[in-house]
C-alpha cells in the first residue's frame, strides 16, 4: 500500500511539473518585440484599444483555409490573418489577441454585447445584419459553387436542380444552404443538411446525394483531398462578400479598418496572407474588392 | 414575441415534421420494446442472452452513437431502409416514400434506442407483479405466452406506465437530433433557421421551439397520468 502511494505521489508530481512546464513556456513563445509606436484620435476605439494594449477578435474555429483551430489551441487560416494584421496596425502584439469562436448563428450578438471588438468570421455582408452591425471591408468575394462525383456530368449548375431529381447536401443554417433552396423544386426531397461538410461528402461519396454546395473555397480543399473522386460543376453562381463586422455607429472605427484593408491590398501583405492559409486550396490570388463605404 | 405569431408556419410545418417522427419512433420503439422485453424474461437461454446485450449495447450508447450508425453506416452496408416505405404508412407520412433516406433513418435510429430503455421500463413492470401470478398460470398449464398475454403483462402494466411515459418524453425531445443527421425541416432545426439566415432575435424563436415540444410532451404526459389513474388498485 505505501509503494502504492508513493508511486501514485510521484506520478502525480511529474503530472504537475510537465503541466507547469507547458504553461510556462507559452509565454516565452510568440508575440514581436514591444508595440509599436502609434497615435490615434482621441476619443476613437483605435485609441482605446491601443492603450488597453489587447484585443478580442471573433473568428470560426471549423472553417478550414479560413479559421481553423489548430492543436495548439489558436485558429488559423484568412481571416484570422487579417485580423492580425488588423491589431498589427493597432500596435497591439500578435500574443495580445484574444481569439473567440463566433459561430455563424451568434456573430450579430457577440458584437452588440460588446463580448468582441471585431468579427472576422466568413461574414457575408447582407442589408439585414446592418441593421444590427456594421461592416467594414468587403476584404473577399466568395462564391457559392457545387461539387459533384468526378463522373457525373448532368449537373452543371445550380438550374440543374429544377426538374426535382438531382439531390443536394449542405450545412445547416448557412447562406449558401439557403440560397439553393431558390433553385429546388421540392425542398424535402431534394436538399440534405447536416452539421458539417464532412457529412455532407460522405453522403456525396456513399450516393444519398448527388452534389456538395457552399463556398467555393471550402469546396476547393475537399476537391483537393478526394484525389480525383469529385470535381466542381459549373461557374460559382452567388457573390458572397465577405467583411469584418463592428459595433453599429462606430464610423471612425470603419473608416481606420477601411484604409488598412486598403493599404495591405496593395503592399503585398494581403496577397502573403493568402498564399499561407486559403491560398493552399486556390493559388488563384482573389481580386481585391472595392471596399464600401457606406 | 409578435415573432412566434408572424412567423407561425414556420414553427407550424416543423412541428408537424417533427410530430411525424415522433408517432413513427414512438410506435417503433414500443412494439421492438416489448419484443425485447418478452426476450429478456423468456425461459430459454440464449434470448435472454439476446435481449441482455441489446439492451447493454444500445442503452450504453450516446444516441448520437446509435444515430451515426443508422444515417452512415446503413448507406455504408447498403441499405437505404426502403423497408420502411410501408404502402398504407406512406400516404399519411410522405417523408417514408422519399428517395433521401434520411428521416427513415431517423425513425430506426430513435426506436432502436428508445426500445432499449422501453424494455427495461416493462420489465420493471413485470418485475412488480407477485411471482404467485405467474406461477399460478403456470400450474393453470399455460404456455409462457398465454401466461405473458393474460396473466402478467396485464397487470404490469401500472407499474411500467410511470417509466414508460419518461422514456417517450425523452424521445420526443431526442428528435431534436434529427436535424443535424439530415432531416430537413424539423421544429428546432427549421425554427434555428429563422435566427440564423433571418437575423431574428434568438430568444423569442427559443421560446418558440420549447413551445410546440411543450406541446407534444404535456398531452402525453397528462394521458399517461389518466392511464395510470384509470388502472389504480385499492391498497
Amino acid at each position: 500500500m505505501r509503494i502504492k502511494r508513493l508511486v501514485a505521489l510521484a506520478a502525480m508530481t511529474a503530472m504537475a511539473v510537465s503541466a507547469a512546464a507547458c504553461g510556462g513556456s507559452d509565454d516565452n513563445t510568440g508575440g514581436g518585440g514591444a508595440a509599436p509606436e502609434k497615435t490615434f484620435e482621441a476619443g476613437t476605439t483605435m485609441e482605446r484599444l491601443h492603450k488597453a494594449q489587447k484585443i478580442t477578435i471573433g473568428t470560426k474555429f471549423d472553417q478550414p483555409g479560413f479559421g481553423l483551430k489548430g492543436l495548439d489551441g489558436k485558429p488559423a487560416g484568412f481571416d484570422v490573418e487579417i485580423g492580425k494584421i488588423i491589431a498589427e496596425e493597432l500596435g497591439i502584439p500578435e500574443d495580445k489577441i484574444e481569439w473567440v469562436e463566433t459561430q455563424s448563428a451568434v456573430r450579430e450578438q457577440v458584437i452588440e454585447d460588446g463580448k468582441v471588438d471585431i468579427v472576422v468570421a466568413t461574414y457575408t455582408i447582407n442589408d439585414k445584419r446592418k441593421e444590427r452591425v456594421d461592416f467594414a471591408g468587403p476584404y473577399y468575394v466568395a462564391g457559392q459553387h457545387i461539387m459533384v462525383r468526378a463522373d457525373d456530368n448532368s449537373i452543371t449548375g445550380p438550374d440543374s436542380f429544377k426538374d426535382g431529381t438531382k439531390k443536394v447536401c449542405s450545412v445547416t443554417n448557412s447562406t449558401p444552404a439557403n440560397n439553393i433552396k431558390k433553385y429546388l423544386a421540392n425542398e424535402a426531397q431534394q436538399l440534405v443538411l447536416f452539421g458539417g461538410y464532412q457529412e455532407c461528402v460522405d453522403a456525396l461519396a456513399g450516393g444519398q446525394v448527388d452534389a456538395v454546395t457552399t463556398d467555393n473555397v471550402i469546396l476547393l480543399g475537399y476537391v483537393a483531398r478526394s484525389e480525383g473522386k469529385f470535381k466542381l460543376a459549373g461557374e460559382k453562381f452567388t457573390e458572397e462578400p465577405y467583411g469584418i463586422g463592428l459595433k453599429k455607429g462606430d464610423d471612425k472605427f470603419r473608416d481606420f479598418i477601411n484604409d488598412v484593408l486598403e493599404k495591405i491590398f496593395e503592399d503585398g501583405r494581403y496577397e502573403q496572407a493568402w498564399k499561407e492559409t486559403a491560398g493552399k486550396f486556390d493559388p488563384v490570388l482573389p481580386e481585391p474588392p472595392a471596399i464600401d463605404r457606406y | 414575441m409578435g415573432l412566434l405569431i408572424d412567423r407561425f408556419d414556420v414553427f407550424a410545418s416543423g412541428f408537424w415534421l417533427t410530430l411525424q417522427l415522433c408517432i413513427l419512433s414512438g410506435v417503433g420503439a414500443l412494439l421492438l420494446g416489448t419484443l425485447v422485453a418478452v426476450l429478456r424474461i423468456s425461459p430459454l437461454p440464449p434470448l435472454r442472452w439476446v435481449g441482455t446485450a441489446y439492451v447493454t449495447v444500445i442503452r450504453n450508447a450516446p444516441l448520437t452513437v446509435v444515430w451515426f450508425f443508422a444515417a452512415f453506416g446503413l448507406p455504408a452496408l447498403g441499405s437505404n431502409a426502403d423497408f420502411l416505405n410501408i404502402p398504407g404508412l406512406n400516404v399519411v407520412f410522405s417523408r417514408l416514400s422519399f428517395d433521401l433516406p434520411y428521416f427513415r433513418f431517423a425513425v430506426i435510429a430513435l426506436s432502436v434506442y428508445t426500445a432499449a430503455f422501453v424494455c427495461e421500463a416493462i420489465r420493471s413492470g413485470v418485475n412488480a407483479v407477485p411471482p404467485g401470478q405467474a406461477e399460478a398460470g403456470r400450474s393453470l398449464g399455460l404456455t409462457f405466452g398465454q401466461n405473458l398475454r393474460y396473466v402478467v403483462l396485464p397487470q404490469s402494466w401500472k407499474a411500467a406506465v410511470v417509466p414508460l411515459g419518461s422514456v417517450l418524453i425523452a424521445m420526443i425531445k431526442n428528435s431534436a437530433l434529427a436535424g443535424f443527421m439530415g432531416v430537413v425541416g424539423d421544429l428546432s432545426n427549421a425554427a434555428q433557421e429563422l435566427v440564423t439566415a433571418e437575423g431574428e432575435a434568438v430568444i423569442p424563436v427559443f421560446i418558440g421551439i420549447a413551445l410546440g415540444y411543450l406541446v407534444m410532451t404535456m398531452p402525453l404526459g397528462l394521458l399517461l397520468d389518466r392511464l395510470e389513474k384509470q388502472r389504480a388498485v385499492a391498497r
